[in-house]
This record gives C-alpha cells, structure tokens and sequence, in this order.
C-alpha cells in the first residue's frame, strides 16, 4: 500500500524498521483497546515465563551445589542485592525485590527482543515511562516520609557559596523532574536505536553486491545489541539505586 | 479507507507515539510486574536466600570440621612418632637381651666344652698309661723269659729271682 509505494520510490528497495515495533492484535485485526491480547501482551508474558524458568524452575533443586540454571539464578539475586546495598545501603534492602523486579523483567524483556520476529517491549516508551514515573513516585514519595520536609534539603547545595545556592537549587530542581524522562528515553531509545539500525542493514541484504556486508553489519549489531541489553538493564537498575539512596539519605 | 490511512501513519511515523495503544502497553505492563513482583518476592527471593544462606552455613560447618581433622591429624603424628620412638627403644632393648642370652649361652656352651675336652683328655691320658703300663709289663715278662732263656742258653743256671732283679733294676734305668 502506502508502504510499498514508498519503498519503490527509493529504487526498488523496501526498507520497514519500525514495521517490528507495532503493536498488533494477537487475534483478528481490530483496534487495540486497553485489554486486547497484544503482541507486546504476548511478549510480556514470555518475559514472565523466562523469570518464572530461571528463578523458580532453575531453583527448585535448592542444591547446596548449584546446577548451572540455579548458579545463573544466584548471580542475578547476588548481583542485583550487592547493587543495592553498595549503592543504596543496607535500609534500602526493603526495596530489593522491587529492583530485582525491575532488573529481570528488564533484562529478559531485553534478550527476548533480541530474537528474530520478537517485539520488544522495552523498546516502548510507554513501557518505560510505566517504569521510570513508579521509580519517580517511589523515591519521591519515600524521601518525604523518611525525611519529612528535610528530603527539600537534596535541593540546597549546602557545600556551594551561599550566593549560589538559589541558582544550584533551581538546577537541582529541574534534573530532580528531568530524570523520570531520561531514564526511561535512555532505555526506549537504546532498544529501539539498535533494532531499527539492524532493520536498517537486513534490508541492504536485498542487494546482492552488499548483501555479504550487510550481513556482517547486522551480526556486529547484534553482538554490541547483546552488550546494550544488558548494559542497559544494568544502569537502569543502577540509577534506580542511586535515586533510592537520594530519598533514604538526601543529605550530600 | 480509515484503516489505510492508519496503516501508512504507523509506517511511517514512530508506532512507539502511537498514542492509541498505550493504555493497552501500560495495563499488561502492569499486570506483568506485579505478576513477576509477586513470583520474585513470595517465591524465587526467599528460596534463593535461604539456598544461599544454607550454603554459607554448610561452608562455615565444613571449616569448622576441617579445622577439627587437622588439629586430629597433628595429635595423629605426634602419636605414631612416639610410638614409633617406643617402638625403636624396645627393640634397641630386645637386641641387647637377645645378645646378652646368647652371650650366656654361648658361654656356657664353651664352658662345656672345655670341661668335656679336659674330661677326655684326662681319660685319654689315662688310657694312655694304662697301655704303656700294660706293655712294659709284657715287655717284663719278654725280657725275664728272654734272660732266663739267655742264662740257660750260655750254661748258667737262671735264679728267677736274680734275673728279676736284674730285670727290674734295668727297666727302671
């Protein structure tokens, strides 16, 4: 259709990266409502699967010597909690099957995108908005009933000249309201940038000249695509750590 | 016709600004975190915990253990190298009992054997003048019976008692 016609005009080749992004019924092919099966609902689902397989099948064993699931199971619980208590400190431990929640549904939302024919959820900034506002209502809302009127002090610099404390506060301000949307664009754009770029290299493969390096690029993006998946759960997870030691300890 | 101009709009702009299916994105998205939150924290976190938690245990009882086997091991040595210390002086003391016996016996045997030896020789040398007394007592009785026969021969009459004490005076010389 309009697709198509568009694609010609470019000399034959028909490039549709963002085509992977659509959100689609599973069934039938009407509007998508609120509760409509979806194929983000589909891959959401998988998502629980994989964590449901990894931290509750690859455990069951509860050997004292991990098989190799229960090991893997155990270094994602170790490395999120030591996450958490290096960055956010011990008190924040209340908070760590949130961010275990975060982090592994953001990882296997990740590598499961990375499968041909996937949708990736994450790569939605609507998901990942979802998920950055309830970190931003989280850490707001528990930084002034940890600290009453004193979390406002993470605003006024109190190592700063006086005279530069208003401007500082006014700063402060704006990156405390700006980050709910750099943490959850970093994310979308990451996912999204890396799908759309491969898109982009499988369909030079339609000619035959560059289809060799065409190939070649869209494996080197794949492999940097693996390293982005994880990195970006990682730091995602990370910041939310260190916005959770804002509001347990907003004194600098 | 709606649907065609819908599909071009999502070819060609972003579908992730698509503002139409956020609603149906957030309410999964939701059921799916607390669904995993659920999983996590009711389930896979306390497991994991108490695996983990059971573990350090498990290694802390080990060492524990081996720190036992050691400190056994060591008692161990120093026991068979006394017994082995034991073992050496006693047999150090059976040697020199062993010798001492057989130095005894040894003794004794020599002991016997000399008095044997002198027993024998004695007897031998008793024997021996026994013979020699025999034999100079036949060679008496020769010669009194050769001189008798001499004297008688050269014309003499032989006085037996004469010729014996010539016979015997010259035997003694």
């Amino acid at each position: 259709m309009a697709t198509e016609a568009h694609g010609a005009g470019e000399g034959g080749l028909a490039f549709h990266p963002m085509d992977q992004f659509l959100v689609k019924p599973l069934f039938g092919d009407g509007e998508v409502g609120m509760f409509t099966l979806t194929n983000a609902t589909f891959w959401m689902a998988l998502t629980i699967l994989a964590i449901f397989a990894l931290l509750v099948m690859g455990t069951s064993g509860r050997a004292t010597i991990p098989s190799r699931m229960q090991s893997v199971a155990e270094l994602a619980y170790e490395f999120v909690r030591k996450m958490v208590v290096d960055v956010a400190g011990k008190e924040a431990l209340v908070f760590f099957p949130y961010i275990m929640t975060l982090f592994m549904f953001i990882v296997f939302a990740n590598f499961l995108g990375l499968l041909p024919m996937a949708f990736t959820t994450t790569s939605h900034i609507a998901v990942t908005a979802v998920l950055a506002v309830m970190v931003f209502l989280t850490v707001t809302i528990l930084g002034f009933v940890k600290n009453g009127a004193a979390f406002l002090s993470l605003f006024w610099v109190s190592s700063a000249p006086l005279a530069l404390r208003p401007i500082l506060a006014v700063i402060e301000l704006i990156s405390y309201f700006v980050r709910p949307v750099s943490h959850s664009i970093r994310l979308a754009g990451n996912m999204m940038a890396g799908h759309a770029v491969i898109k982009v290299f499988a369909g030079f493969s339609q000619v035959a000249m560059i289809a060799p390096l065409s190939i070649l690029a869209v494996s080197a993006m794949y492999g940097l695509e693996v390293l982005v998946s994880f990195i970006q759960a990682y730091v995602f997870t990370i910041l939310t750590c260190v916005y959770l030691k804002d509001a347990l300890h907003p004194h600098h | 016709m709606a649907s065609e101009t819908q599909g071009a709009e999502a070819a060609t702009g972003l579908p992730q600004l698509d503002i139409t299916t956020f609603s149906n994105q957030i309410f999964w998205l939701l059921v799916s975190l607390v669904v995993i939150y659920f999983i996590l924290s009711r389930v896979a976190l306390p497991r994991i915990a108490a695996v983990l938690a059971e573990r350090q245990g498990t290694i802390t009882n080990d060492l524990a253990a081996a720190e036992d086997l050691k400190a056994k091991a060591v008692e161990a040595e120093e026991a068979y190298n006394k017994a082995l210390a034991d073992a050496r002086a006693e047999a150090q003391k059976i040697i020199a009992e062993t010798r001492a016996e057989i130095k005894a016996d040894l003794d004794k045997a020599n002991e016997k054997a000399d008095a044997e030896i002198a027993e024998r020789t004695a007897e031998g040398e008793k024997k021996l003048a026994e013979i020699r007394e025999s034999a100079m007592e036949s060679v008496r009785e020769v010669a009194k019976g050769t001189a008798a026969e001499i004297v008688s021969a050269m014309g003499g009459k032989a006085d037996g008692r004469t010729v014996n004490a010539a016979i015997n005076a010259r035997m003694k010389g």
